[in-house]
């Protein structure tokens, strides 16, 4: 399966987050003509590797993973390797956690196997390397994130506003941009 | 014809093309370095019609935001309606009656046929050929008239509702469509007399404008353009959504990579959407056309849903971001011509510019798709 095979191939890129956790402890068992006391939620941090495979029915892909952003190219490097095909990039802006993500959606021909590459970079100063250099249509797509979200993809040929007017200095996907 | 090698050393000079060129269709421009008659580069300049439609989607509730999907892809605007109700159906978790999924594809391949024919026409018109566009324009008219009895638009549809759609067909639209393929099917070889076997047309496309198969890859082309290229991807197929995998149809597939065979493509989709039609209408069942249960006000749960369709031009993708609330976080939208116009710069390189704008013509611009 190829899908395992591409897994593998990346699973080393994947960061590891610590992510919360809800645990149910169950209450202690009760003594003799004593009310049973309710089961307690606790908050954890757990550290996670960041990547998963989705129920495809829910989520509309097989594969989603979170790398740093230095390892962006190396990720796309190895799709490309295995003959997977740009789909689209796209940012979204976490305003509450002062993080741009980062989203690569990449498909493929020969079977159905859609795999998301994820990463997240300071929204003060968002910078990703770019990936135009193995995909060539990565180009125009990261010129877009570029006007909606201001990232900066380092190594980009041009990240002239694209469908923005050429003279724009803000980016309209921002959440606190107000038209 | 085209050149390999140009010399560098020779004078060039910028042309001009658009916005306001027919042959761009629409309002894009494109810089061209020319060198005599050959294009050295071209660099096409986009967002002369950029409306920011997924900021739109952010500041207003899911169901309000299915207006903009007539607004992007006009000539195929069922297959965004399509796109974006199968999108929130999958995040919210609704089931839709089979009656209202059957008249969502007849509807869309309909949407599809009056697409290609548009194409059909202007893209004739494009390399000097006026008569096919009246036509291709007669049989559309008659498609259009079709759709406006069910969906009560001609051109910006916004017929589809989270759950099904909004409004049943009836049994003059089944005689009216059966009717209309008849005719669509006795003009076809009409069609092919007066264009496809032209000597004028065949020397304008045949072996013009190559896009290989590992330029489709890197550009992430889809659609037509992919499936002139020898690739058989149609999301219809390799990921079937709706009662798409209910019908019995092929995916015209052409090998030769020009330009005749992405018009080919186009053509011979038109029979397979009329099969898929007169399938649809046979095995038609009955039933509501809306969900029971689906959800007055839609909250999806939290995280991302991502869901693609066939639109007419390639695979349009749709990424829901919700936060939970009544109001998307975000909505990217994945149109298939912005990846397919991006390999223009290099496919048109030494290439004669009247080539170049055939190339251009198969490529089947709709600028609004393009800069959202």
């Amino acid at each position: 399966m190829l899908l395992a095979t591409i897994k593998k191939a990346l699973e080393s890129l994947a960061v590891t987050d610590e992510i919360e956790v809800v645990k149910t402890i169950p209450p202690p068992p009760a003594a003799e003509g004593e009310e049973p006391g309710k089961p307690v939620e606790v908050k954890e941090k757990v550290a996670q590797t960041m990547l998963f495979d989705p129920d495809y029915t829910k989520k509309g892909y097989h594969l989603d993973i979170k790398v740093a952003p230095h390892d962006v190219p190396a990720a796309a490097q190895v799709l490309l390797d295995h003959k997977f095909f740009i789909e689209s990039i796209t940012g979204i802006d976490w305003i509450k956690e002062q993080q741009i993500e980062v989203v690569y959606d990449f498909n493929l021909w020969s079977e159905l196997c859609r795999v998301v590459i994820r990463t997240r970079t300071d929204r003060a100063t968002p910078e990703v390397p770019t990936i135009s250099a193995i995909y060539d249509g990565a180009n125009w797509h990261e010129r877009e994130t570029h006007d909606f979200f201001g990232v900066t993809f380092t190594g980009h040929p041009d990240l002239s506003p694209l469908l923005l007017e050429d003279d724009a200095d803000y980016h309209p996907l921002l959440k606190d941009f107000k038209a | 014809m085209s050149v390999d090698v140009l010399d560098k050393s020779l004078e060039t000079f910028v042309l001009n093309l658009g916005p306001q060129h027919p042959a761009t269709h629409g309002v894009l421009r494109v810089k061209l370095t020319m060198d005599g008659e050959y294009i050295v580069h071209a660099e096409p300049v986009l967002g002369y019609i950029h409306r920011m439609h997924e900021k739109m989607g952010e500041n207003r509730t899911w169901a309000q935001f299915m207006p903009n999907m007539g607004r992007l892809d006009y000539l195929g605007a069922l297959s965004y309606n399509h796109g974006y109700a199968l999108a929130v159906e999958r995040a919210e978790g609704i089931e839709v009656p089979e009656r209202a999924e059957y008249i969502r594809c007849i509807t869309v391949e309909l949407n599809r046929i009056a697409s290609h024919l548009l194409w059909f026409g202007a893209f004739v018109l494009d390399l000097g050929g006026f008569t096919p566009l009246l036509y291709a324009f007669d049989d559309r008219e008659q498609i259009l008239d079709l759709l406006e009895s069910v969906t009560g638009a001609r051109l910006t549809f916004c017929y589809f509702r989270f759950g099904g759609v909004y409004n049943d067909i009836d049994d003059a639209f089944i005689t009216g469509t059966r009717e209309f393929i008849k005719r669509l099917r006795s003009r076809m070889p009409m069609y092919h007399d007066l264009v496809t076997k032209n000597i004028i047309m065949i020397k304008r496309l045949k072996d013009i404008g190559p896009i290989s198969q590992e330029m489709c890859r890197r550009y992430g082309a889809t659609g037509p353009v992919l499936r002139g290229s020898g690739v058989c991807f149609d999301v219809r197929k390799h990921e079937p959504y709706s009662v798409y995998p209910e019908f019995n149809f092929d995916i015209p597939v052409y090998h030769e990579c020009d330009s005749m065979a992405r018009y080919m493509v186009r053509m011979d989709e038109m029979e397979q959407s009329m099969r898929i039609i007169e399938q649809g209408l046979d095995k038609l069942p009955d039933g509501p056309v809306m969900a029971a249960k689906a959800p007055k006000i839609i909250k999806p749960a939290k995280g991302d849903t991502y869901c693609a369709v066939e639109a007419a031009r390639g695979s349009f993708g749709i990424r829901l971001v919700s936060d939970g609330t009544n109001t998307p976080y975000r909505i990217k939208l994945r149109s298939p011509t912005f990846s397919n116009l991006s390999l223009f710069s290099e496919a048109c390189q030494g290439m004669l510019l009247p080539d170049a704008l055939a190339l251009m013509g198969t490529l089947d611009l709709v600028i609004p798709e393009i800069d959202r």
